[in-house]
């Protein structure tokens, strides 16, 4: 499964200082890390929200609204996509990322194509070979 | 901590440290399937602590730690028993440390890296079969169990458990060392590994027998194996190539199959299911393969034909002769039929009909393609086009007789039975 790691914004990346050269370090080792494991599909830093906009649909209305945004700590300030068995595999890694200060991960699980898109002849097939294997098994 | 939530975590450190762990014990005590009993041991001793005491802060220095120690006791014992103390003495100087030295903890880390690469050549080595060299790949460096191996592969259990079995004891008897290949011998080493991570692939891609038409987890199961093996190797052009190969394979399985199960062929595939991300990944890795130079080999060549249907906005987009030129040199590079026969057809998409079919006759007239049903299946598209369509529905149907695939099956006689009543 695909799970997208939402790295919550805080107070310093709100004011755009870029982390320390050792956690700078850390982090690309780590990096590194998910890349040798298969995990990192991919990944980004984002630039504080003072240089983001927000579009606003209200209706039939679109207003454009422009940073900062005032809720640091539900602010996104990077991501990664990781490719993982399940999420406690993704918990795992979470926790071994050296983050600093205080802040989030939020882990949020990537729609599949069989999350939605299984049709009924599809799953009463999926059930039968499941069947069939248990007998081989038997 | 309650157990359950203990268990999880323990299961997620596991997939993510069984590899190096199998990896390091087998540096230390030669032997994989004694590596892999030891590493299960340190399992079964976090699953029976870590409940109680909670997890460590670094839970994989402890299974790391305490597997080394187990491994440690072991050779002590076997050096009492044979009295080999110098090897002994000579295996801890070498791997182990513990000397209160610093710089040996740093030194086996550095390690850590060669020894899953040399685990992934021996599980992969020659005198394996495929079929082996795949299930004891993705039991050592996947961590998959045995039953989740079976049920990948739709065989009964036993039959893995058995082919594992015997791969390790091959593996003793033939006394591979765990090593990594001489420089002279590397590239067959490494199309050893690549065939049977591709293997993995192939049967989550298509499978050939049974009627599910996808398995997905074997298919990210070979992604994740073919991207741990392009970081180990990152100088290799033909590592890339199967990863980007494998990417842009992948990025088409949605599209792949219809509302009801039923194959969809490339041309007819609704393009906007393609996932975009493994497009650009597998580009990605396709520019990584050319810019390691010396020319593209045959899984390169390959992931560059993919890539040319990936970059197609729609399928009358297609350069039908790049991908002939590509065709041509993987043709030279590999002397393969099948390969001959794609070739046929993408010669017929560049240039008409009639030409491809004068290749697959050729390829009938020699042969080597006999009982394939993708040789009957093109030719009785070429003739359909070519409104000869008697001969087009015979092949069809000669295509479906053949065919392991219930699916697929039903799709050919369709083809069959819709010759003739539209339009080509």
């Amino acid at each position: 499964m695909r799970v997208m790691v939402l790295v919550k914004a805080d107070e310093q990346s709100e004011a755009g200082e870029m982390p320390s050269e050792e956690l700078l370090t850390e982090m690309g080792n780590y990096n590194e890390e998910l890349v040798k494991a298969g995990v990192m599909v991919g990944g980004e830093g984002l630039h504080p929200s003072s240089k983001g906009v927000r579009v606003q649909h209200t209706g039939g209305d679109r207003s454009v609204v422009d940073g900062p945004f005032a809720e640091t700590k539900e602010l996104v300030a990077g991501f990664w996509l990781w490719e993982v068995r399940d999420l406690d595999e993704a918990i795992e890694w979470a926790k071994r990322a050296p983050m600093g200060g205080d802040t989030a991960l939020e882990l949020r699980p990537v729609f599949e194509a069989d999350d939605f898109e299984m049709s009924p002849e599809l799953r009463e097939q999926e059930e039968r070979l499941r069947k069939q294997v248990e007998e081989q098994q038997q | 901590m309650s157990t359950r939530d203990a268990n999880r975590a323990i299961e997620a450190v596991w997939r993510i440290e069984s590899a190096k762990l199998i990896a390091a014990l087998t540096r230390i005590v030669r032997d994989v399937g004694l590596a892999e009993e030891l590493a299960q041991d340190a399992l079964v001793a976090a699953l029976e602590q870590w409940p109680e005491s909670g997890v460590p802060d670094n839970p994989a220095a402890w299974l790391m730690a305490t597997s080394k120690h187990r491994a440690i006791d072991l050779l002590r014992r076997q050096a009492t028993l044979e009295r080999k103390q110098e090897e002994i003495a000579l295996e801890l100087e070498r791997g182990l440390g513990g000397s209160g030295e610093p710089d040996v903890d740093a030194a086996i880390d550095d390690y850590v890296g060669d020894d899953l690469l040399r685990l992934m050549f021996l599980t992969c080595h020659p005198v394996l079969s495929k079929e082996a060299r795949a299930a004891l790949t993705l039991r050592l460096l996947g961590g998959l169990t045995t039953d989740e191996i079976a049920r990948a592969f739709l065989v009964a259990e036993p039959t893995i458990a058995q082919r594992i079995v015997r791969a390790k004891r091959t593996l003793a008897a033939a006394r591979v060392p765990f090593e990594l290949p001489a420089r002279d011998d590397l590239d067959a080493r490494l199309a050893s590994v690549l065939e049977a991570i591709y293997l993995i692939f192939n049967e989550g891609y298509l499978a050939t027998a049974g009627e599910d038409l996808i398995r997905p987890s074997l298919q990210r199961e070979a992604l994740r194996l073919g991207r741990i093996l392009a970081g180990l190797t990152p100088e290799e052009p033909e590592v890339h190539g199967l990863v980007a190969l494998m990417e842009l394979q992948a990025s088409r399985s949605r599209a792949r199959i219809g509302p009801g199960g039923e194959p969809v062929l490339l041309l007819d595939q609704d393009r906007a299911l393609w996932d975009r991300l493994l497009i650009r990944r597998g580009l990605a890795g396709l520019e990584r393969a050319e810019a390691v130079g010396g020319g593209l080999g045959p899984y390169g060549l390959q992931a560059a034909i993919a890539a040319c249907h990936a970059t197609a906005h729609t399928g009358a987009d297609t350069d039908w002769e790049r991908i002939v030129a590509l065709y041509d040199a993987l043709a030279q590079l590999t002397m393969s039929p099948v390969v001959e026969l794609n070739r046929a057809m993408a010669i017929a998409m560049a240039f008409g009909p009639e030409t491809g079919l004068d290749i697959v006759d050729d390829l009938v007239a020699q042969g080597a393609l006999d009982g394939y049903h993708l040789l009957s299946s093109v030719r009785g598209d070429l003739l359909e086009k070519l409104g000869r369509r008697e001969e087009a529905r015979a092949e069809f149907e000669l295509a479906a007789s053949m065919t392991r695939n219930a699916r697929e099956r039903e799709l050919l006689l369709e083809r069959a039975a819709g010759v003739g009543s539209s339009p080509p």
